[in-house]
């Protein structure tokens, strides 16, 4: 566990609402306003890992979105290194998502199926003109070997893959333009525990060798446990509780978070 | 396993699953265990470990594809064999299943109590106010508002969705419950109130529950006996205490030690699949 104290905040929300208006009553003919975020006000420190947790419809995947500004938000602002993200021009805020990456959490539906994943590593590379052609598929190759795939797997289509090696893919992608802050949403939900631990320890070494600053977002107590420096409890759009996840798993302040935390299953027999 | 034989519901002898078209690639091969009414018996292991292809068999509900061979006798009566007629009398009356996605399992046009109706009148007969009275003495044991019989599924939440399907499951008072994964899909404070339930009404109607999962946790919560299922074959079988704590093959040891866990003391380590494959063999010779 790294010392949280004293660390520079890289990336931070403050007072984020973001409202939905949501189709109701029978035949969705009415609307009502849904709050998905209510002043939410996270802090990531450099080089430490900050869970979101919650239950669906808690706010953690828009909340995932708007730090990196793929959905607008009503109020607010994030700050990235001292820029607020909100008031970057187009081109500014593509060379800030050079250091703000997502990797998210259907390895299916997130990987082009026509692409090869040489072309899908690669690509941030290319919009980002990082590099010469030479230097550019050499990063591809360094990458697609760190994170456990071959010189092979550039050539291939991602369906050739299993679910772990495409989030391996969805991983070197993220991580090959050399990001600050990498997103990580429910990235290991979809797969076999023997696959999600082998996910969770890379994700850790990378983070070790390349300095990112992750925030991670789970649904899953026991996944976050052994990732996270620090915790974000969200429950119908706002935040609950906070604190290193030690702190907040040994004590939990609130009845919500307790409630979370007893639920584990498991827990009970162990 | 203790093996009681008057409480014995199920027996699975030697079953085996191939595609048609492959009869040398086993999907399930050589499985055999026993049901006992009143325990719950969990079947865990990854995707593709054939896990719920074994049960699918049990109530006949194979893809056209795959073909079965072994014997599953069920109340003395070897079911591999019923025509669709006499399948039809033991599915949904005497085996009840609940699956996964209860969205995808329930009807969007039909009230939920109409479909929890439906297996009522097909088996018991009942009709009129009899029916209306089982129909709201069923969502009370699930924990859902009488009233809600009139709701659509689309008005329900998930694990109201959830409970639905398991007053349709326990209906007709089956002597075995088959549930696939039911609480993957749910949030884990919902999970949790479904497997207790689960537990509650096993218990009260002394069922026979077949659960199918992924999750060691929701073993450790709901089991009696536990088998673990490794590319289409058992490879441990035994009491939840034994199996969780004393487990004796390799794979089970490996996947035991992939699942994190709660206290964060564990150190995570991922399944080395070429050791194992050596150590299964010299453990095998």
């Amino acid at each position: 566990m790294m010392d949280t104290q004293n660390q520079d905040t890289i990336l931070s929300a403050n007072h984020l609402v973001k409202t939905y208006s949501q189709a109701a009553g029978r035949f969705g003919f009415g609307s009502a306003q849904v709050k998905a975020l209510d002043d939410v006000s996270i802090a990531l420190k450099a080089g430490t890992t900050l869970a979101v947790v919650g239950e669906s419809g808690s706010g953690k995947s828009t909340l995932a979105r708007c730090l990196l500004q793929l959905h607008p938000f009503d109020s607010g602002e994030v700050i990235f290194a001292g820029q607020n993200l909100a008031l970057l021009n187009k081109e500014a805020l593509r060379s800030a998502r050079k250091n703000l990456q997502m990797v998210f959490q259907d390895p299916f539906a997130s990987l082009n199926p026509r692409m090869r994943v040489g072309e899908i590593v690669g690509e941030g590379l290319l919009i980002h003109g990082l590099g010469s052609k030479a230097e550019q598929k050499e990063k591809v190759l360094q990458m697609l070997l760190r994170v456990g795939l071959t010189a092979d797997d550039a050539f291939k289509y991602p369906h050739q893959f299993s679910g772990g090696q495409r989030q391996r893919i969805g991983i070197a992608r993220a991580l090959v333009l050399q990001p600050k802050v990498v997103v990580c949403d429910e990235p290991v939900s979809a797969l076999d525990v023997s696959v999600q631990a082998q996910i969770l320890l890379l994700l850790k070494e990378l983070q070790q060798e390349m300095a990112l600053s992750y925030v991670f977002i789970s649904h899953d107590l026991r996944v976050v446990r052994h990732i996270a420096d620090e915790i974000v409890v969200m429950n119908k759009g706002k935040i609950v509780e906070f604190g290193k996840v030690i702190d907040v798993y040994n004590a939990p302040q609130q009845a919500y978070t307790q409630q979370l935390l007893s639920a584990i299953p498991g827990r009970k027999a162990a | 396993m203790t093996v009681n034989i008057l409480n014995n519901i199920l027996n699975i002898s030697n079953l085996t699953v191939t595609p048609k078209n492959a009869p040398n690639r086993f999907l399930v091969k050589d499985v055999s265990l026993q049901l006992h009414a009143g325990k719950t018996t969990c079947i865990v292991g990854e995707s593709g470990s054939g896990k719920s292809l074994t049960a699918l068999t049990i109530m006949r509900l194979l893809s056209k594809q795959l073909q079965s061979n072994g014997t599953v006798i069920f109340q003395g009566n070897d079911i591999s064999t019923l025509d669709n007629k006499a399948l039809q009398k033991i599915r949904g009356a005497q085996i009840g299943m609940i699956f996964q996605e209860p969205m995808t399992s329930l009807n969007p046009v039909l009230t939920v109590g109409y479909q929890i109706g439906e297996s009522l009148t097909a088996h018991l007969g009942l009709k009129g106010s009899a029916l209306k009275l089982r129909i709201e003495s069923l969502l009370q044991q699930v924990g859902i508002p009488i009233e809600r019989a009139n709701s659509y599924p689309d008005e329900l939440s998930g694990g109201q969705r959830q409970r639905v399907m398991i007053a349709m499951s326990i209906a007709c008072e089956p002597l075995l419950l088959i549930a696939d994964e039911p609480t993957t899909a749910l949030d884990v404070t919902v999970q949790a109130q479904i497997l207790q339930l689960l537990d509650d009404l096993k218990t009260r109607m002394n069922m026979a529950m077949l659960f199918i999962t992924h999750d060691f946790g929701v073993v450790a919560d709901i089991a009696d006996d536990v088998i673990v299922m490794f590319r289409g074959e058992i490879v441990e079988t035994g009491t939840k205490k034994e199996v969780l704590t004393k487990p004796k093959h390799p794979y089970t040891k490996a996947l035991l030690a992939c699942v994190p866990d709660a206290e964060g003391k564990k150190q995570l380590k991922p399944i080395d699949y070429a050791w194992l494959n050596e150590s299964s063999l010299k453990s095998a010779a």
